[in-house]
């Protein structure tokens, strides 16, 4: 058998209504994972871009990369996880408890340790902005699940292939 | 001014108008349908039309069967048309069964006021979600100016690459609003590009593995009759002389009567055709997609074996069965291509085994005294319809029907393979005896099944259709049943129709014949009866033995070298 692995596709759809639900409602209905999903308006206001990590045998992974493009509103599928080398970027919010104002500083110099921002700041809490790749943003919830996370919100993936491998 | 004013009186249009006249547009001969409330506009602009004609049914579900039926029995996309909300959802099942039957149709649904859709108002129901996973596209009209475009695209994707039934939900006020009327002359979905030409580089490949093969068969399914590929497959196996299984849903595709025609494979297949795929060292599948019904467990299947898929649909290829060499294509492009490459296979010993097989477990079944045997009856209307088209249901007699009707032409043979949807055959003959005036229909059904949907005798008495509608009759939910005594004990939990009225006087009540056949001797003065009787429908309710089972039969789960034959 086959190992299950870890496959990023850019799905390239046209933006209507209802698009997103066919493609969430394939995955549902065949019983194929989603990791992440993000969604959004690309430069051409007619097409959006669908990102979608998802794991799976290589059959599976076939299967789901046939039956995206089966959908009529589909306009390409790329699996970037075999079609090049690629980039891949994820952006997190995160909200630490400051409670302790001596912490307050030791905060901020792991957040610079991790390029992070601090976007909002109150007496017991602040919240920062991390952009970077799977392993980058694990590291840096871990770290700060030590502080105390009281919240947090992630984009879901995006990539695309490198220079000019389209 | 005021001239350019009356200009666009003169010629904008009601959407509902619009809408018939793009059907009109698109070659529609018929609507099956059933009026209501949100489609009242379209209905009305269908009142006067005379190239459309409109059927009324008397049920959702069999408006979307005959549209089904329609398209199944013609290769043209059957319509079906309905209203919003419960209208909708009965069309459902219906158009299931067209999915999984990759049935050309489009089925128009009526939806409340834009104004009104997301309130939960008066028979409103999100039928695009509803439809979803069980259509190929679908479409939500809000604006009457979308109207033209919108019936274009859904019939070029329903009836292009692999077929499958589109949804036109279209709100009220965009059926009352006007608009100009434009038809597209084409359409252009960049996003929608079927492959229908194969890869020549695997096509070459192809006839190579065939050329090498010592044991090959050809595995042919409904795609080759959607692809009108049954030519193109005829010569494939007259040149190469390679032995052939035509699955459920291709029966007539290739001659059963033909000495390398194997029959049907599968769960009630030939034990001939299911001994050769154990045994096959090459299958060339053709529109067939390796369904559960016909591979048994996959584990044991075919263990032997290469496999070339030829498939419009690249996600049926490898979904099931590993494949060697894949083929994206229409099953009669890529068949013309592949027949240019192919010779008489040097494969003496296997033809001989073949033919051993055919000889050795042909379908056969015991008469048992005092009882109307099913499959005798079958027989019988081989005997006298064999040119008929046959609309089967779903059950044991559907089984019956496949394994002893020998079927020699494409679209003779029309039923629920996917789905197995119970109801379908009554309704679906309705649309296959409209589109096909001059030839003799004959449905066989199920006392389960043909109760499901019996009120569409109504429009068929109606329009005085010649329908032969024969109804073997065992008083049970046959196929369930029959699977109660081999795995339940013999708990026949809700499957006892002895209940059921009696159907012949019942189908005078509704304004056909009626006749009931209890003894042997009498089947074939019935069917002969019947045949004289081309005013309107008849029935024949033929009271079978109670408790025969079909066989052969491979077990669900167990290997197709497992079948039970029955008889031994």
């Amino acid at each position: 058998m086959n190992s299950e692995k870890r496959h990023i596709f850019s799905v390239l759809v046209e933006n209507r209504f209802g698009v997103l639900a066919r493609v969430a409602g394939l995955f549902s209905g065949r019983g194929f994972n989603i990791d992440s999903l993000n969604v959004a308006e690309t430069h051409d206001k007619s097409i959006s871009q669908i990102t979608l990590v998802t794991h799976g045998d290589a059959q599976i992974i076939e299967q789901i990369y046939h039956h995206l493009n089966r959908l009529i509103d589909v306009i390409e599928v790329t699996d970037l996880s075999t079609a090049g080398t690629h980039v891949e970027r994820e952006l997190v919010l995160i909200k630490v408890a400051t409670d302790d104002p001596q912490k307050r500083t030791e905060i901020l110099q792991v957040a610079e340790v991790f390029r992070g921002r601090v976007i909002d700041m109150k007496p017991a809490s602040l919240v920062l902005e991390i952009t970077g790749d799977e392993g980058k943003l694990k590291a840096a919830i871990n770290i700060f699940n030590t502080y105390g996370i009281l919240e947090l919100a992630r984009t879901g993936k995006i990539a695309m292939l490198r220079g000019s491998e389209k | 001014m005021e001239l350019s004013g009356e200009q666009i009186q003169v010629d904008s249009l009601k959407g509902a108008q619009i809408l018939v006249n793009s059907l009109k547009r698109e070659g529609v001969e018929y609507i099956f349908g059933v009026n209501g409330g949100a489609a009242m506009p379209i209905f009305d602009a269908l009142y006067d039309e005379t190239e459309i004609k409109l059927i009324p049914m008397r049920h959702e579900q069999g408006a979307s069967h005959a549209a089904d039926g329609y398209a199944r029995a013609t290769g043209k996309v059957g319509v079906a048309l309905a209203t919003s909300g419960p209208g909708a959802t009965n069309l459902v099942t219906g158009i299931a069964t067209a999915y999984m039957d990759s049935i050309p149709m489009v089925a128009i649904t009526g939806q409340v006021f834009t104004h009104f859709i997301g309130s939960d108002a008066f028979q409103e129901c999100d039928v695009i979600g509803v439809t979803r996973p069980i259509c190929k596209h679908s479409y939500l009209i809000k604006d009457c100016e979308e109207v033209a475009d919108v019936v274009a695209e859904a019939f070029h994707i329903a009836s292009t690459g692999k077929p499958g039934p589109v949804i036109i939900d279209i709100a009220k006020d965009a059926q009352n609003n006007e608009a100009l009327f434009q038809y597209p002359e084409t359409v252009d979905i960049r996003s929608y590009k079927p492959q229908v030409h194969g890869d020549p580089a695997q096509i070459a490949k192809a006839a190579a593995l065939i050329k090498e093969a010592k044991r090959p068969m050809l595995y042919a399914g409904g795609g080759v009759v959607l692809a009108n590929a049954s030519e193109e497959l005829r010569e494939l196996t007259y040149k190469t002389q390679i032995p052939i299984t035509v699955t459920l849903m291709g029966l007539g595709a290739f001659p059963e009567t033909d000495p390398l025609a194997m029959e049907m494979p599968g769960m009630h297949g030939s034990c001939c055709a299911n001994y050769a795929f154990t045994d096959a060292d090459l299958i060339v599948a053709i529109g067939a997609r390796f369904d559960d019904r016909v591979t048994g467990d996959l584990s044991k299947f075919a263990p032997n074996a290469k496999k070339i898929h030829i498939d419009i649909d690249a996600s049926c290829i490898g979904k099931n069965v590993p494949v060697d060499v894949p083929i994206v294509g229409d099953a009669k492009n890529v068949l013309t291509e592949l027949n240019k490459q192919v010779s008489t296979a040097d494969i003496d010993p296997w033809r001989n085994q073949i033919q051993e097989w055919k000889r050795k477990y042909p379908f056969e079944y015991e008469q048992k005294v005092d009882k109307v045997m099913p499959q005798y009856v079958i027989e019988q209307i081989y005997e006298h319809y064999s040119d008929a088209i046959v609309i089967a249901d779903v059950g044991q007699h559907q089984m019956w029907a496949a394994q002893y009707f020998k079927f020699t032409e494409p679209r003779q043979w029309l039923n629920s393979g996917g789905l197995g949807t119970m109801g379908f055959s009554l309704p679906a003959a309705i649309g296959a005896q409209l589109g096909c005036p001059d030839k003799t229909v004959v449905n066989i059904n199920g006392d389960g099944s043909y109760i499901m949907t019996i009120q569409e005798l109504v429009p068929a008495v109606t329009m005085k259709l010649p329908l032969k509608i024969f109804i073997i009759n065992n008083m049970y939910l046959g196929m369930v049943r029959q699977w109660q005594e081999l795995f339940h004990g013999k708990r026949y939990s809700a499957v006892d129709y002895h209940d059921n009225p009696d159907f012949a006087l019942l189908a005078q009540a509704f304004g056909a014949t009626g006749l009931r056949v209890e003894h042997t001797e009498d089947v074939v003065p019935a069917l002969l009866k019947a045949k004289g009787i081309t005013d309107g429908p008849v029935v024949i309710d033929f009271i079978v033995d109670e408790e025969e089972n079909v066989f052969p039969m491979v077990p669900a789960g167990k290997g197709l070298g497992d079948v039970i034959r029955g008889l031994a």
